[in-house]
């Protein structure tokens, strides 16, 4: 398309550029204005909410705030009709919506906590540890989702490499009496089952759907069967590792609210941290990315230029399972300890909505997963203080933000070109 | 014909019917179907079904590799090879015992009580084949709410979801309203098909309207639906009088399947109701405007929009159907044999589904074959649990061991060294794209 420049004469028809659409700032207002509306008005005017920012006993000590409820949602409610409005400026200059629509959220919820927090104490501080915490596996898991399916290999196998991952991870850790020692096989074990999907993908041209579907039933059935027949029967020798150690970052860890959420954890954290950036510089910075990325959107050019497109995806489909297994030992070793049947529970899927939510970027992956963390561990605490909303309700919350998030926010996604299609050089 | 990219079974027949052999003509008969075979191919062989002799040998390597896991994993065998290299025939014979004994029990378990037959005891020795039944209805049916999809190019993970919010409809007019036997199981199936249409359509309507990815609206919507049912349950209209827990009342009788052959065997008229809806369905997608339309849709979305195709409209109709479907797959259960609505009433069936859909190649029989064979599966495992010990899950295992060779033929052939022929990798969904 050219580019329409200013012309004398009126008879030649121009180019004219669409406005843009102001489709996301009406959401977002509408949701501002409308929810914000809910809690004012669900807001007690005669109870007190308390917001708790210290956890444990920090170094720096940050007061207590206490609010009258109604006057806290109110305010927030405000603020958050006020971000909503700055998204239409931005919106019409074209810029990004991100931090509008950020700042709506945040001041949405901050309006919801003070109304349902009335009367009671709220945990800040907990409440965002926490969050990070059940988004690990997440995150890990998208991170698999990102490697493989930015190479063209669809991934709907991370609940399989979390699961396996977990399972080898915790006996390996119980049989030789050492986390760090399960938290080296667990990415093995992903690798293992990767190699499966990567073998079958780009040497047997099996769909790939078909393929990931089924080694998640494998990795269900196999971890099931070996649970039964080793884990139970003898627990003290198989399913008994120790847990990894929380280690404090000196300095970083006593900074207030953001110290004990982000640098007073276990090492898979701090791994995580260290995957999300090597990743996300990898795949854009770096030759090796833009080969792996090439071979995603375009194997024919990629061929042509003389990039083997099948040992391209082979290596990035079992490179991202090790990962998704990593991850996977978060769930025996960084969290609970022992092994336990199906104990992944869907989390390999809400990775994958988060790969997808996230558009296939490792940080917009990283920020979906920390949403689904945020409002799964919302309802915790929630669940915790007492709440007047009904329990399943709650539970629910994180899947209904998610599928308002995707309709309005995010909308048509586009998956990297030759996601999904088998790549045959001809 | 070592190209694997060549392999249409109707374009073997055609060479072998025509008598014409040598590369040359192969060469010149193969190029311009090629194009053509991907699309009109796939749609062939998923009519056609599997070859038949690639099928049943993913089944026996399946069934060694299952062996394998038994062997190892058994007591007895590793007992036994604590001390092999002074009794190594203790060790055959225990590997043999634990193996034979658990597929003999599985098999039993799947089909006939063989041992209940020669003392003439019908009504025991037909229990295992009354059982598979009852487990494979509700197992074809969720397999037709992914399959049907598949077929328009949906990923439809959410017959979990359908089938708990559909059990909420089907299970209320059931418990709630009276009305005459028979009439009364329609009016529940109808409207559990409503129910689970309605919330499968939410998928198909965000797919339409706004582009929602349809598995991440069918996973969350799997985890709301659980809830809800939850909630429900919890309701004074729908919890049973003095429960605490999660309970609904019993069914009324005239809402129940009628069983064939009494209380003493579980197997209910709701088989038949699966049977039908694989000989509609398959109707329907071969021989109606509808099921063209479907697979022209799933074949190549947007060659479907530039023929004139409401792809939207096609897919909310596909979402449709397949929401009836896990309406009626939950009712399998509901009205069936669970009798109540619990929070557990879908179990893991709509995940299952999946795999049954896989294997049946989105073909409506194909799903009623894989339906049978794990609901046999399913039935014969629980029977090799109670008697042998071996846990269920190498069920699981066999299954995906059996979907995945039967979807990789060239990995059986080059394990039993047969020569290439027969149908290729099988292709349905189309990636994320649309």
């Amino acid at each position: 398309m050219t580019i329409a420049m200013p012309q004398k004469s009126s008879d030649v028809p121009l180019v004219t550029i669409a406005p843009p659409s102001p489709r996301k700032p009406i959401i977002m207002t509408s949701l501002a204005v409308a929810l914000g509306a809910v809690f004012i008005w669900m807001a007690p005017s005669d109870q007190v909410t308390t917001f708790l920012f210290n956890l444990g006993d920090p170094v720096i000590s940050i007061p207590d705030w206490e609010f009258n409820a109604r006057i806290g949602a109110t305010v927030f409610a405000i603020l958050a009709v006020l971000f909503a409005a700055a998204a239409w400026p931005i919106n019409a200059r074209r810029g990004s919506l991100m931090l509008p629509a950020l700042g709506v959220g945040v001041s949405l919820v901050l309006a919801f906590l003070s109304w349902v927090g009335a009367d009671s104490r709220i945990p800040i501080t907990g409440l965002l540890q926490g969050s990070l915490l059940l988004a690990v596996p997440l995150v890990f898991g998208a991170m698999s989702g990102v490697l493989c399916e930015r190479s063209g290999v669809i991934n709907i196998n991370i609940e399989g490499q979390l699961l396996v991952g977990a399972f080898l991870g915790a006996v390996v850790g119980s049989l030789l009496s050492n986390a760090y020692l399960g938290l080296l096989a667990a990415p093995v074990a992903g690798a293992l089952l990767g190699l499966l999907l990567a073998v079958f993908a780009t040497k047997y041209f099996v769909d790939q759907v078909v393929v990931g579907v089924v080694l998640n039933v494998l990795a269900v059935g196999l971890t099931g069967f070996l649970y039964t027949r080793f884990l139970t029967e003898e627990p003290d020798l198989w399913n008994n590792p120790p847990l990894l150690p929380t280690i404090s970052i000196p300095v970083l860890s006593e900074i207030p609210i953001l110290g004990p959420i982000l640098f007073d954890q276990n090492v898979i954290v701090y791994l995580m941290y260290v995957v999300v950036i090597v990743i996300q510089i990898a795949l854009f910075k770096t030759r090796w990315g833009l080969r792996l990325r090439s071979v995603g959107e375009h194997p024919e050019a990629a061929d042509s230029v003389g990039i083997r497109v099948n040992r391209t995806r082979f290596r990035a489909v079992v490179l991202g399972a090790a990962v998704a297994g990593l991850g996977g030992a978060f769930f025996t070793l960084g969290s609970v300890g022992a092994f336990g049947r199906e104990m992944t529970a869907g989390n390999g899927f809400i990775a994958l909505a988060a790969l997808i939510f996230g558009r296939w970027n490792p940080l917009g992956a990283l920020a979906a997963a920390l949403l689904f963390g945020f409002a799964d561990n919302l309802q915790n605490v929630l669940s915790i203080i007492g709440s007047p909303i009904p329990s399943q309700f709650l539970l629910m919350l994180p899947y209904v933000v998610t599928i308002f998030a995707v309709v309005g926010l995010v909308g048509r996604v586009r998956a990297p070109g030759a996601d999904g299609i088998p790549f045959r050089k001809s | 014909m070592s190209d694997p990219t060549n392999n249409d079974p109707l374009m073997d027949d055609r060479e072998a019917s025509t008598g014409l052999s040598g590369s040359t003509t192969a060469d010149t008969l193969h190029p311009p179907t090629e194009l053509t075979s991907s699309v009109t191919g796939e749609l062939r062989r998923a009519v056609l079904g599997m070859n038949l002799l690639v099928s049943a040998l993913a089944v026996v390597l399946a069934l060694a590799i299952g062996a394998v896991l038994i062997a190892l994993s058994s007591p007895n065998v590793i007992e036994s090879a604590g001390y092999f290299f002074a009794r190594p025939l203790d060790t055959v014979s225990a590997i043999w015992q634990s193996v034979t004994s658990a597929y003999s029990a599985l098999f039993q378990g799947a089909l006939i009580n063989i041992d209940a037959l020669r003392e003439g005891d019908i009504s025991r020795a037909f229990y295992p084949l009354s059982e598979t039944l009852t487990v494979s209805a509700p197992l074809i049916l969720a397999g037709l709410a992914v399959a049907i999809p598949f077929r328009a190019g949906l990923f439809n993970i959410g017959a979990q979801g359908q089938m708990a919010f559909a059990a909420i409809g089907g299970g209320f007019v059931g418990f709630a309203i009276s009305l005459p036997a028979g009439v009364h199981l329609i009016v529940s199936l109808i409207a559990a098909m409503l129910f689970g249409a309605f919330y499968a359509g939410i998928v198909g309507f965000l797919k339409a309207r706004t582009g929602a990815h349809e598995v991440i609206t069918t996973i969350m919507l799997n985890y709301i639906a659980i809830y809800f049912l939850g909630w429900v349950l919890n309701q004074d209209w729908f919890q049973r009088e003095g429960r605490n827990d999660p309970i609904s009342p019993i069914l009324s009788d005239t809402a129940l399947f009628p069983r064939f052959f009494g209380d003493g065997l579980r197997v209910h008229a709701g088989i038949v109701v699966a049977v039908l809806a694989v000989v509609v369905l398959w109707w329907t997608l071969t021989k109606t405007t509808l099921g063209f339309k479907i697979q022209t849709v799933g074949a190549n979305a947007s060659a479907a929009r530039t023929a004139g195709i409401d792809v939207g409209r096609i897919w909310i109709a596909a979402m449709l159907i397949a929401g009836a479907m896990a309406g009626l797959a939950v009712s399998m259960n509901v009205n069936g044999t669970d009798k109540v609505v619990t929070a557990g009433i879908v179990g893991n069936i709509g995940f299952d589904a999946i795999t049954v859909a896989l294997l049946g190649r989105g073909s409506p029989f194909g799903v009623l074959w894989a339906g049978l064979l794990f609901g046999g599966l399913r039935a014969g495992g629980l029977a090799m649990q109670a008697s042998t010990g071996t846990p269920i899950d190498i069920v699981l295992v066999l299954q995906a061991l059996i979907v995945l060779f039967i979807a990789a033929p060239a990995l059986v052939r080059s394990v039993f060294r047969i020569r290439a022929g027969g149908t290729e990798a099988l292709s349905l969904a189309k990636g994320w794209g649309t």
